[in-house]
């Protein structure tokens, strides 16, 4: 019999994805690798990223742009949480047709948006600036932080809260040591789509922000298409802080899911 | 009034509240879009700006790309996403870890180390003699990329539901495995791949960084328009322009979620 050279198996089916993402995702980001430790002669230099990491600029950009991601992330899962905490409740939510409502607005274009934001904003005597871009942020990335909490928190498990109560927990105790727990994966997920964007937008700042701020963001969008070498390096210092998140909020998950088996 | 009704009303207030915000900005654009005025001024009731969404070449031109971009993208990352959601549990575990970390990275990615990514890999391939432009060729093939994890997560839930023995139940009875593929098991997935479809088109058109960061000096996108219009104060017609949009997708989200009340009614009738 004929040995045929390839056998079909349903496992063939993504070998077009692999063919893809080895294409388009993995040397993509191995080129900023070799873009951001090699010059314009393509020779191995540090210079690049020596002249972002030994400037004292770059760290007050960074921290200019990661506390004003922190400070997104944290004021949207202050208003999403008990927003979630709410629409899981059959009372408030009968059709759970409602939380498609603070979906929508994502199909209006987020530069439309946010221009809108800023006409709407002057009209209430905030001009633009830090406050007018935070406002942004947190407008604009909202629904990502509201849509991981309430898939979380409405498949919780309701016997678990009816244990609580049954064992004598007061409400407060019930949330604190039951509910919150329990919807940490999507705490996690909730800031990591909301972080990660505020961290390195540019176009927010450009339609709200002012002069006085300058984000890690603003300072790729400079230089990508002329300085080819040196965006690389800095896309790599991007990379490396997202790499750090998600090794940081996978171990913070990990530890709550061993917390709550116990 | 005792305090469970007024902690009620609290709630309400706080959920509307929060709707009000949301959708402030958007009606302020959608009542200016009936003006004729550059910036957000009242000047009288007029239909010019949506006149001139059709007329402007800039941005008729702009609505065709976004809309040939999503399309092709989005129909290319449908097939790819979902063969490889139906394959993924057939592999070998690094392979399947393999597939699973790129599509994490694709999603989890900063959208400027992604964009910066592209970039790079187009000018290096370029450098070694492969021509693509940038434009068509390189928006499709990113839009694409970027797109494909979000078919995958749509698919996936209802190839957990398949019965695992319809495949060897398509070639015992004959069918070649493409053949049963496309005759048997596709046809089962279908409400996924739509939703992964719709995801990756409004993902598309809603990119801003990968396009501009990969779209060249002739193609323009409505997103890369948007900004470039906004640094000389906005083009008044995109107001026009996004209400229409806002209003389009509100009517089929509508009609939509009424045929699946209609349905799941007639459902519940039958049982």
């Amino acid at each position: 019999m004929k040995k045929r050279l390839f056998k079909f198996h349903r496992r063939s089916f993504t070998y077009p994805y692999l063919v893809v993402g080895l294409f388009f995702v993995v040397v993509p980001l191995l080129l900023i690798l070799f873009y951001a430790f090699t010059n314009r002669q393509e020779q191995f230099s540090l210079s690049n990223l020596w002249e972002i990491t030994s400037s004292k600029l770059t760290y007050k950009i960074l921290a200019d742009s990661i506390l004003l991601a922190i400070l997104t992330s944290l004021i949207c899962l202050l208003i999403a949480y008990p927003l979630a905490l709410l629409l899981s409740n059959a009372k408030f939510n009968r059709s759970k047709t409602i939380v498609l409502i603070f979906v929508i607005p994502m199909w209006v274009n987020f530069l439309l948006r946010t221009y809108a934001l800023r006409e709407l904003l002057s009209l209430f005597g905030v001009g633009i600036g830090y406050k007018a871009v935070l406002i942004g942020m947190v407008y604009d990335f909202f629904p990502f932080m509201l849509l991981p909490l309430y898939t979380t928190i409405s498949s919780l498990d309701k016997s678990h809260m009816e244990a609580g109560c049954d064992l004598g927990a007061s409400p407060i105790q019930n949330f604190f040591r039951v509910i919150l727990p329990l919807s940490v994966p999507g705490i996690v997920s909730g800031v990591i789509m909301t972080f990660m964007p505020a961290l390195s937008t540019f176009a927010i700042n450009d339609l709200l922000g002012d002069a006085r701020l300058y984000l890690f963001g603003n300072w790729i969008n400079d230089y990508y298409s002329e300085l080819w070498n040196f965006a690389g390096a800095l896309a790599f210092v991007m990379l490396v802080f997202v790499a750090l998140l998600m090794l940081g909020m996978g171990r913070l998950n990990r530890t709550e899911n061993k917390a709550s088996a116990l | 009034m005792n305090k469970k009704k007024v902690s009620k009303i609290f709630a309400k207030a706080f959920i509307y509240l929060v709707i009000v915000l949301l959708y402030l900005p958007i009606m302020v654009m959608v009542v200016y879009s009936f003006t004729n005025s550059n910036t957000m001024t009242w000047n009288g009731f007029s239909f010019a700006l949506y006149q001139r969404v059709f007329v402007d070449p800039g941005i008729s031109s702009a609505i065709r790309n976004t809309l040939v971009i999503a399309l092709v993208s989005s129909t290319l990352a449908t097939v790819i996403g979902t063969l490889t959601a139906y394959g993924i549990g057939y592999m070998r575990r690094p392979f399947k870890k393999a597939v699973g970390a790129m599509g994490q990275i694709t999603i989890v990615n900063s959208d400027v180390v992604t964009a910066v990514a592209f970039m790079l890999f187009f000018i290096t391939i370029r450098s070694i003699g492969i021509p693509i432009n940038d434009g068509y060729a390189t928006l499709i093939i990113a839009h694409t990329v970027i797109t494909i994890p979000y078919v995958v997560l749509s698919v996936s839930p209802k190839i957990r539901r398949l019965n695992p023995n319809l495949y060897e139940a398509g070639l015992d009875l004959g069918a070649g495995p493409l053949n049963t593929v496309f005759r048997v098991i596709l046809p089962q997935l279908v409400s996924g791949m739509v939703s992964g479809f719709a995801l990756a088109f409004t993902l598309s058109l809603d990119d801003f960084v990968i396009t501009q960061f990969n779209k060249g000096t002739s193609v323009n996108t409505i997103s890369t328009l948007i900004y470039a219009s906004a640094s000389k104060g906005l083009e008044p017609a995109f107001r026009a322009l996004s209400t229409i949009i806002f209003v389009t997708i509100l009517l089929a989200l509508v009609a939509f979620n009424a045929i699946k009340y209609r349905r799941d009614k007639i459902k519940s009738k039958k049982h």
